[in-house]
């Protein structure tokens, strides 16, 4: 039996980099296994629910909730190939539309997120056959352009397929022509839709950034998309997003429900919140740019004369008297605009009791929705006694004292 | 039966190659004509005193390789066809055997000892042979030392051969007796006490309960120290390698005697001859290797005290003197010892143990080394430069970057100098290894206060590249300073620091690559390895640059081709250098892949580049290159769809790749290969999928190949299925059994080790992701229904996974996907199996409450996809 051989690595590193090449190799293989894997499961979901819809006509036909659903589980990929009114109608409806932060959310430092929302323009940007389109809230196009989104410019290189398309909802901030993220709804073809928005901001600022889309403009990519900083909404995150720097002019801040997916409409789990500090828009302007001496709101015209918000279901503000009704000519269905006089709004138990309203005229007819009512308690509060940043930083601290005086308990 | 031999094994080694031909043919045919003849032949040759030494050498060699094999496989068919000989041949030649070691020919015993342990270790674990330790604990006792000698060597070897739980207790005891007996000082032949220590430190392993007992350790203790103690330097040698031992296996016993132990280790340290002092160094090394894990352990776990083995912190206590003791030995140097491969001497094994010491205790160690180092680094003698160089790099890992921080700020520009001036090119040598170890644990976007500003990062730059043009072993230490110095800025955004000096450092390591001597210190390897690092590592602002780097590696690549006629010699450093310039090409189409503008700008250069790695291909005869196999799939991923027109001519590698048993490596990575090429071509790659899963199930049904490739052959699976979709129909009948008894086997782990539970969940997680691929593959499609019969087997596949409570998160999430998968493909034709499952209830909601994301995602999916099946 000879000695046993002692000898141990002599300044030699550890790892060789063939063996890292290696591993660096299977790391991006199951990393494409993973995409593969995924984009089957949500691409086959939306053929899926297409296919569903298409073999119970009668059934949908008959009630209004079958049909909003139905245009939920449209098909997005045929979504990303409409055109012309078709397109505005669809589009229209699928931004999802933040309510405005009246009271602080429970649980808002471990369940939220938060950001600073770039000022701009909301819209939608899909990228699909070598084309990118973005629609603003109204479903009108803003820009037609070449980007480096999946599919979103005519290059030679074909190996993008036919299926690949993506949806983004952006904010297009004038001042520096860049398109800001702030949520992705379908990428490179799969749906996005069922994911939460942990989830959501996940996929995107791993896959955006990989794609050239927030290089530099060039021929072939004309606008620069960015994605914005999305912190925990605990202390630090939001002092970071309400004071920190930003590439961007700041209007107001974001809030997101990490586990909420992404729903068109009004949602509850995403919050906006704005002060002088955070943004130049914090009280409604009227036409002209001036603050009103009086809030206005604009609320829709129901059949039986009441006034109410675009929220489902509304909240009902007041009602219109039948016989001034017919004098003015105003059918059911009409955006009205009003000013909240001298009585302003009470409230009983939390509820809107009565509102001393004084009708102004209909609002330009751009407008497609009446104001929600989060909007609108927001407005008024804001002209009374807002909800300023320390309350939102006392509500996190709350919850952390809390948190100790339990332990002692 | 029995044949005569002594001339055919004599032409064996006859220096005449026909005549060894033509003896090795003979020796075949008569092994497959008449294995037991054969065999009794060989033994009675070696038994026969009157044949010459040689022959009889060679029959006991022949013999032992007759029943044993380094290949798993092999090995195990030898153990089969010996077990079935006839009883009467087996013991005859047992009997050759053993009688032996009686011999007074010590290479005819030696040889018997051999062969009769691995006849041992055939039979004891079948309970076969009982009589044979009892016939050699017989012998330690008789009275000729060659006979006792030769019998504890064959103990010796017989427990190296077989595993403890095969002998039993009491016959434990008594060879242990037996050994430590022989061991003991009163033994007065050197070579039978050689012999006992040296069956001691196999015979270890089968002492548990020996050393759990007082009196027996302590005596076994007492005779081990006392051999280290012997006039013989080999009986020394071998008594330290049994304490070597002693100190990983049974390192919780170790207390009452670890005073002693630093006693007469820093003692032969210091005075005894190389051989021996090395032994002892190794021992304070394996201690420290004992509490490094440990103390892992510790750091991974809430609470120490569920830790198996406590720490004891003999490091710690030791501190003190043992570094003195080592820093001692730092100074004993070997003129030559940086160009000699094989070199392991004092001063090597002293820094290492020094640098397992930091990393044992941490920042302790620092004022301890800090005086030598100071005292040393400016001596006119180089030994002392170098010393105290060594002793710095030595204890950079291990203390925290606030305590060395400091050090370094103030030593950095005076190595930098160093690395310029000293005379020294051995000081040189340890002195840019030293950088290296600075880079490599105080620099990078994890440590707080950086040691490299934009005030020295030009210096550090510049002396690195002067110093790629030193002599070949200081030139690769710099390439490995600059490796970790671009690698501490991986992570380190759109603009690198690195970005204005990138040109010139891919010029320079590119010069040295083309030094006539750059086949020294493999020095080659470290210029290619540091170009990959520093191009991973870079950002878009050099993204050009990187693009005009894969023209250059062409051509390099392309003149390898050009070489004729070669000998083997020069035929091994082609292949290697072409394994550096594909594994370069490699890591460059992965960076300019992973973005589409580099990928689109790349993509002027892909046909040229397929065409070199088939042309690399065509230069070998039988094997695939792994680097260009590599390389291929890389490219693959880049290229999409269009990867298509290469595959005519790039198949047939494809399929040499995967039938590559013995470099498993290579077999390996072509199944990841497969993988890329199924989701570049998706449907496109149908044609070749007869073959492709033909070559898999060979793979699979094989039991030469190396099991680390079957849990990567098994997702290969899952690819193809979702990349042909329904087509795979064909190959569900083959594929589903197999992937049917590779779940019942890795289902559940009892009694496993941790390797083996690791390896559980690396099968697992393939025959999970085989069945997500073939689910998708499959939806939507008429044919789903043949997928129907499979599901109860899949579902109790995952409740008892579940069940077994012992998966690791990646197969957690790949399960939990597969029920998802399930539901969403078979729908209702599955909603009462699901519904009944475990899976769909607490296993759906533990995933769902998981931290881990990828988790909670696959979880919700499933949970989508459950509520749908379930709901029509």
């Amino acid at each position: 039996m000879a000695p046993h051989d002692l000898r141990r690595p002599f300044k030699r590193a550890a790892i060789s980099d063939q063996q890292r090449r290696r591993e660096l190799s299977l790391q991006r293989q199951a990393q494409n296994r993973r995409d593969a894997q995924h984009q089957a499961r949500f691409l086959a979901h939306t053929i899926l629910s297409l296919q569903n819809d298409s073999t119970e006509p009668e059934q949908e036909l008959e009630s209004a909730p079958q049909v909003e659903q139905q245009a939920q589980d449209f098909d997005v990929r045929q979504a990303a190939r409409l055109r012309g009114p078709e397109a505005r109608r669809w589009f229209a409806k699928q931004l999802m539309l933040p309510e405005w932060m009246i009271d602080v959310p429970e649980r808002l430092n471990t369940d939220w997120y938060v950001c600073a929302r770039p000022a701009g323009k909301r819209c939608f940007v899909v990228s699909s056959n070598g084309t990118t389109v973005s629609r603003l809230r109204n479903g009108s196009m803003l820009h037609r352009f070449p980007s480096a989104l999946p599919n979103g410019a005519r290059t030679n290189n074909s190996s993008r397929s036919g299926q690949s398309y993506c949806i983004l909802d952006c904010i297009f901030h004038e001042p520096d022509q860049t398109y800001y993220v702030i949520d992705m709804v379908c990428w490179a073809g799969m749906s996005l839709y069922e994911c939460t928005a942990e989830f959501r901001f996940f996929w995107l600022n791993s896959k955006l950034v990989e794609t050239g889309a927030c290089n530099d403009p060039s021929p072939y990519h004309r606008y620069r998309f960015r994605t914005i900083l999305i912190y925990n909404c605990d202390q630090e995150g939001l002092t970071a997003a309400y004071a920190g720097p930003a590439p961007y002019v700041k209007d107001g801040l974001l809030f997101y429900n990490k586990h909420a997916h992404y729903q068109p409409g009004n949602t509850p789990l995403v919050l906006v919140w704005k002060d002088e500090s955070c943004s130049q828009y914090v009280i409604d302007t009227d036409s002209k740019g001036q603050i009103p001496d009086q809030q206005q709101v604009v609320l829709e015209l129901l059949d039986d004369g009441r006034l109410a918000t675009s929220d489902d279901p509304s909240i009902i503000f007041g009602c219109l008297e039948q016989y001034f009704i017919q004098k003015t000519g105003l059918q059911a269905g009409n955006l009205l605009r009003f000013a909240i006089s001298e009585g302003g709004l009470c409230f009983a138990d939390g509820k809107l009791e009565r509102a001393d309203l004084h009708y102004l005229g209909k609002p330009n007819r751009a407008r497609a929705f009446a104001d929600s009512y989060s909007k609108v308690i927001f407005q008024y509060t804001a002209r009374h006694s807002p909800l300023r940043i320390e309350h939102l930083l006392a509500s996190i601290n709350s919850v952390n004292e809390e948190e100790n005086t339990d332990m002692v308990g | 039966m029995a044949m005569e031999v002594t001339q055919v094994l004599l032409s064996a080694q006859s220096v005449d190659s026909t005549v060894r031909k033509h003896a090795e043919e003979t020796l075949k045919q008569f092994q497959e004509q008449n294995l037991p003849g054969f065999l009794l032949s060989l033994s009675a040759e070696l038994a026969n005193e009157e044949k010459p030494v040689d022959s009889r050498k060679l029959a006991g060699l022949v013999l032992k390789n007759a029943l044993d094999a380094k290949e798993q496989h092999r090995k195990y068919e030898l153990m089969q066809r010996w077990l079935s000989l006839d009883v009467t041949v087996k013991s005859q030649i047992k009997a050759c055997l053993l009688q032996m070691l009686s011999s007074t020919v010590s290479d005819a015993r030696s040889t018997a000892s051999q062969v009769i342990a691995k006849v041992a270790g055939i039979e004891l674990p079948q309970k076969q042979w009982p009589e044979l330790i009892g016939m050699l604990l017989a012998n330690v006792h008789q009275v000729p030392p060659h006979v006792k000698q030769a019998s504890l060597e064959t103990l010796g070897y017989m427990c190296e051969e077989v595993v403890p739980e095969v002998v039993e207790q009491d016959q434990v005891n008594k060879i242990l007796t037996a050994v430590v007996q022989g061991m003991n000082a009163s033994e007065s032949n050197i070579e039978v006490r050689l012999a006992a220590t040296r069956a001691l430190y196999n015979a270890l392993g089968f002492a548990q309960a020996n050393f759990s007992n007082d009196v027996e350790r302590d005596y076994i203790m007492r005779v081990v120290c006392e051999a280290t103690l012997s006039p013989e330097v080999k009986i020394r040698q071998a008594a330290y390698e049994c304490l070597v031992s002693i100190g990983s296996t049974y390192y919780e016993k170790l207390a009452p005697y670890i005073q002693d132990i630093f006693n007469i280790t820093s003692k032969a340290v210091r005075e005894d001859e190389e051989p021996v002092a090395l032994q002892a160094i190794e021992f304070w090394s394996s201690i420290c290797d004992e509490e490094i894990d440990i103390l892992e352990e510790y750091g991974s776990r809430e609470f120490t005290a569920d830790s198996d083995i406590p720490c004891y912190y003999f490091i710690k206590q030791a501190l003190p003197a043992l570094v003195p003791m080592l820093l001692e030995t730092l100074l004993k140097q070997e003129e030559d010892q940086d160009q000699d491969e094989g070199a392991w001497n004092l001063a090597m094994a002293g820094g290492t143990c020094l640098g397992l010491v930091a990393r044992t205790v941490g920042d302790d160690i620092v004022p301890l080394v800090l005086p030598f180092i100071e005292e040393n680094i400016t001596k006119a003698d180089w030994r002392q430069r170098e010393a105290a160089t060594y002793a710095f790099g030595s204890i950079l890992e291990g203390p925290s970057p606030d305590k060395l921080t400091p050090i370094v700020n103030v030593a950095l520009s005076f190595m930098l100098a160093a690395l310029t001036k000293d005379p020294s090119s051995h000081v040189k040598d340890t002195t840019a290894w030293t950088l290296g170890r600075i880079f490599e644990f105080l620099h990078g976007s994890t440590v707080e206060t950086p040691i490299i500003t934009p005030a020295n990062c030009q210096q550090i730059v510049t002396v690195l590249l002067e110093s790629m043009k030193d002599a070949p072993n200081v030139a690769e230490k710099a390439c490995g300073a600059l490796y970790f110095l671009a690698q501490g800025y991986e992570d380190v955004g759109s603009t690198s620091p690195l970005t204005p000096y990138f040109q010139e450092i891919v010029q320079s390591l590119l010069l040295v690559t083309h030094r006539e001597d750059a086949g020294e210190s493999r020095l080659r390897t470290a210029a290619y390895e540091t170009l990959n690092e520093v191009v991973r590592c870079s950002t878009e602002e050099t993204a050009r640059l990187v693009l005009g780097l894969v023209q250059v590696i062409m051509t390099e690549l392309h003149k390898t081709l050009e070489a004729q006629k070669l000998s083997s010699d020069e035929r091994d450093k082609q292949n290697e250098l072409q394994g550096l310039l594909c594994g370069c090409l490699q890591v460059i189409i992965q960076k300019l892949g992973a973005s589409e503008p580099t990928k689109y700008a790349f993509m002027q250069y892909a046909d040229q580049i397929m065409n070199l790695f088939l042309q690399v291909f065509a230069c070998r005869s039988a094997t695939v290159h792994e680097e260009a196999m590599l390389a291929i799939g890389a490219l693959a991923y880049a290229t999409g769809p269009n990867f298509a027109k290469y595959m005519p001519e790039f198949y047939k590698y494809l399929e040499m790749g995967l039938q590559n048993f013995e470099e498993y490596q290579v077999c390996a990575v072509t199944v990841g290969v497969v993988g890329d090429i199924c989701r570049a071509l998706e449907d496109k790659i149908l044609p070749f999928c007869d073959g492709i899963m033909t070559q898999l199930l060979k793979d699979l049904s094989s039991n030469q190949l190396h099991r680390s490739v079957k849990p990567p052959i098994f997702s290969c699976f899952g690819d193809i299925a979702l990349a042909i979709g329904e087509n795979f129909d064909k190959y569900l009948m083959y594929a589903m059994p197999m992937l049917q008894s590779a779940a019942e086997l890795s289902a559940h782990t009892s009694g496993a080790d941790d390797e083996m539970i690791e390896y559980t969940n690396l099968l697992r997680n393939g025959i999970l992701e085989a069945y997500s691929g073939i689910f998708q593959g499959f939806k939507n499609s008429p044919k789903t229904q043949l997928l129907i019969p499979y599901a109860p087997h899949i579902l109790q596949f995952l409740d008892s996974i579940y069940m077994e409570k012992d998966m690791d998160d990646v197969v957690m999430k790949t399960a939990i996907g597969v029920l998802g998968d399930l539901a969403d493909t078979l729908g209702s034709n599955a909603g009462s199996l699901i519904q009944q499952s475990l899976s769909s209830k607490d296993f759906l909601n533990e995933c769902l409450s998981s931290e881990d994301h990828l988790i909670k995602e696959s979880a919700e999916w499933a949970r989508l996809a459950i509520s749908r099946a379930i709901s029509v």
